[in-house]
């Protein structure tokens, strides 16, 4: 396959940056979205230009590090991440947008990566539970009902990636933020902190300059991982039961 | 090693309310559906325009005259006033704020762009400015008369009349009305979202009547000024 790439070229933080166009040859339909991204990094290296900078790490769809928005599309036409994503899924000659996650809270580091330190803070400020150390506890001596283990393993499948907020047309992380919240939250686990967590979480992802939510849907579309868009509603749910009871 | 006591104390319900995006939405959420149960009675209340001038106007005296003799004539009016006003007020504040933010956590646009993405939101945004320029007028068209031509105080049956008797009276109504349905529809299943209402069970129960709302409210309010240019009512 030949295909024609326009993609988002930014040197550093502070630096301006545009669309650049690249052709690369040589595609094979079985190679992954970023295999194809090697193979024009392996030509830049040769013509001696800087290679275009882009995150990953596992490569198997598990970690949530790679981050494209190819054709405006978070992790591109397929349900999956940049990653599983195959050149199958475009045609020879095809010309392909690819840009960065775009959120206030993301800002572009180089080209194509983006500062996801936000949603680490997030974490930080109530999504964990309280276990004590040690070795690990008997499996069962916690029951847990089934309704709420499923729903829980629903919620745990989300890798953080932020597909959700890079597809938010108001850059919201209110998806994420209700995947941990519902994840945690019905989990015996996790009720010591079932208040507290998902205040702190809200006014953090607050904080962090994500926009509101107004549930266009955008965010569950997108999602690789396919957590639901009434989780947000269940997070608000949570809430407003929190602030309610208002407890420490 | 003893952990630290936490002594910082949460900050006030109100506070934690209007400081959250999730509070704020709250806020505009039960401020729509104040105003959204207004409309279905109003609604209603307008559909009597039907039964003639006496039914009408009668309605109209009465609606001056609510509650008493326990409460003073126009105290139920203005009551409602104030409940609407505050209403209005809160959910206007609320989504300009919200919109605010909204826009500047998106500050740089893709490239690419995609035809769907927003449609709602931005539906809801102008709609809502539309509704809110809409109720200025129709309060200076219907209640305090000031724009309406032939006015005549104390008699709403003919002022209706006289304000679905110009081109412009009608096609502002009309395009208010389908805005007006247009915000309910995504509100009204919105608001079940924000507060924590809507689940993937009722989703579909949800939508059914946001909608049938949208599309009773319409056709009952375009209904009068479509009966008064096909002179069916006069
Ligand atoms: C002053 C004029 C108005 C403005 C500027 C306005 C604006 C808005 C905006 C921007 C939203 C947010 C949409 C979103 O977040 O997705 C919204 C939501 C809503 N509006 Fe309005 N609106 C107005 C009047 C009304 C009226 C008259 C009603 C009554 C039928 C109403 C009912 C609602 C409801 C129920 C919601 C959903 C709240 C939620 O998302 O939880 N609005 N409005
Ligand atoms: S690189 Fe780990 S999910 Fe894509």
């Amino acid at each position: 396959m030949k295909l024609t790439l326009r993609v988002w070229r930014q040197k550093n933080a502070d630096a301006p940056g545009t669309m650049a166009t690249y052709e690369v040859d040589g595609i094979s339909q079985d190679m992954s979205f970023l295999e194809m991204l090697d193979t024009l990094n392996e030509d830049l290296i040769l013509r001696g230009e800087d290679p275009v900078a882009f995150d990953h790490d596992c490569r198997e769809g598990i970690c949530g590090a790679c981050s494209l928005v190819i054709n405006g599309d978070a992790h591109g036409p397929e349900r999956t991440t940049t990653c599983q994503l195959h050149m199958r899924s475009f045609a020879d000659g095809d010309t392909i947008d690819v840009e960065p996650w775009r959120a206030a809270a993301f800002p572009v580091v180089k080209d194509l990566v983006v500062d996801r330190g936000a949603f680490d803070r997030i974490i930080q400020a109530g999504g964990y539970i309280t276990a004590p150390t040690g070795s690990a506890p008997e499996a069962h001596a916690t029951a847990v009902p089934k309704a709420a283990a499923d729903h829980a393993f629903e919620h745990a499948e989300c890798i953080g990636c932020g597909a959700c907020v890079a597809a938010c047309p108001n850059g919201s992380a209110m998806l994420f933020t209700s995947a941990k919240v519902n994840h945690l939250g019905v989990l015996p686990q996790g009720s010591p902190e079932r208040e507290t967590r998902v205040l702190d979480m809200v006014a953090r992802m607050d904080e962090e300059g994500f926009g509101g939510c107004t549930l266009t849907g955008e965010c569950a579309t997108a999602c690789p991982k396919g957590i639901p868009l009434p989780s947000i509603a269940a997070m608000n749910k949570e809430w407003l039961r929190a602030t309610r009871k208002a407890k420490r | 090693m003893a952990l630290a006591t936490r002594t910082d104390r949460r900050p006030s319900i109100t506070r934690t309310l209007w400081d959250s995006t999730v509070g704020k939405k709250t806020v505009m959420a039960v401020s729509g559906l104040i105003m959204l149960a207004y409309l279905v009675v109003h609604m209603l209340g307008n559909v009597k325009v039907f039964f003639g001038a006496d039914e009408f106007n009668a309605y109209g005296h009465w609606l001056r005259h609510m509650g008493e003799p326990f409460l003073h004539s126009h105290w139920g009016l203005w009551a409602a006033r104030i409940v609407l006003l505050a209403s209005v007020v809160a959910h206007a504040v609320s989504a300009y704020q919200l919109s605010r933010r909204d826009i500047k956590a998106r500050p740089v646009k893709y490239a690419h762009k995609r035809r769907r993405a927003g449609y709602a939101t931005r539906t809801m945004r102008w709609g809502g400015v539309i509704v809110g320029l809409f109720i200025v007028w129709h309060i200076l068209d219907l209640t305090t008369l000031t724009v309406n031509e032939r006015a005549w105080a104390g008699h709403p049956y003919e002022n209706v009349l006289a304000t679905f008797s110009t081109w412009y009276g009608n096609t502002i109504y009309i395009v208010a009305m389908a805005a007006v349905a247009l915000h309910v529809r995504h509100g009204f299943w919105s608001a079940a979202q924000t507060l924590g209402v809507g689940n993937a069970r009722r989703d579909k129960a949800l939508k059914f009547l946001a909608n049938a709302l949208a599309l009773v409210l319409f056709a009952g309010f375009v209904s009068v000024p479509v009966a008064v240019m096909t002179g069916v009512v006069s």
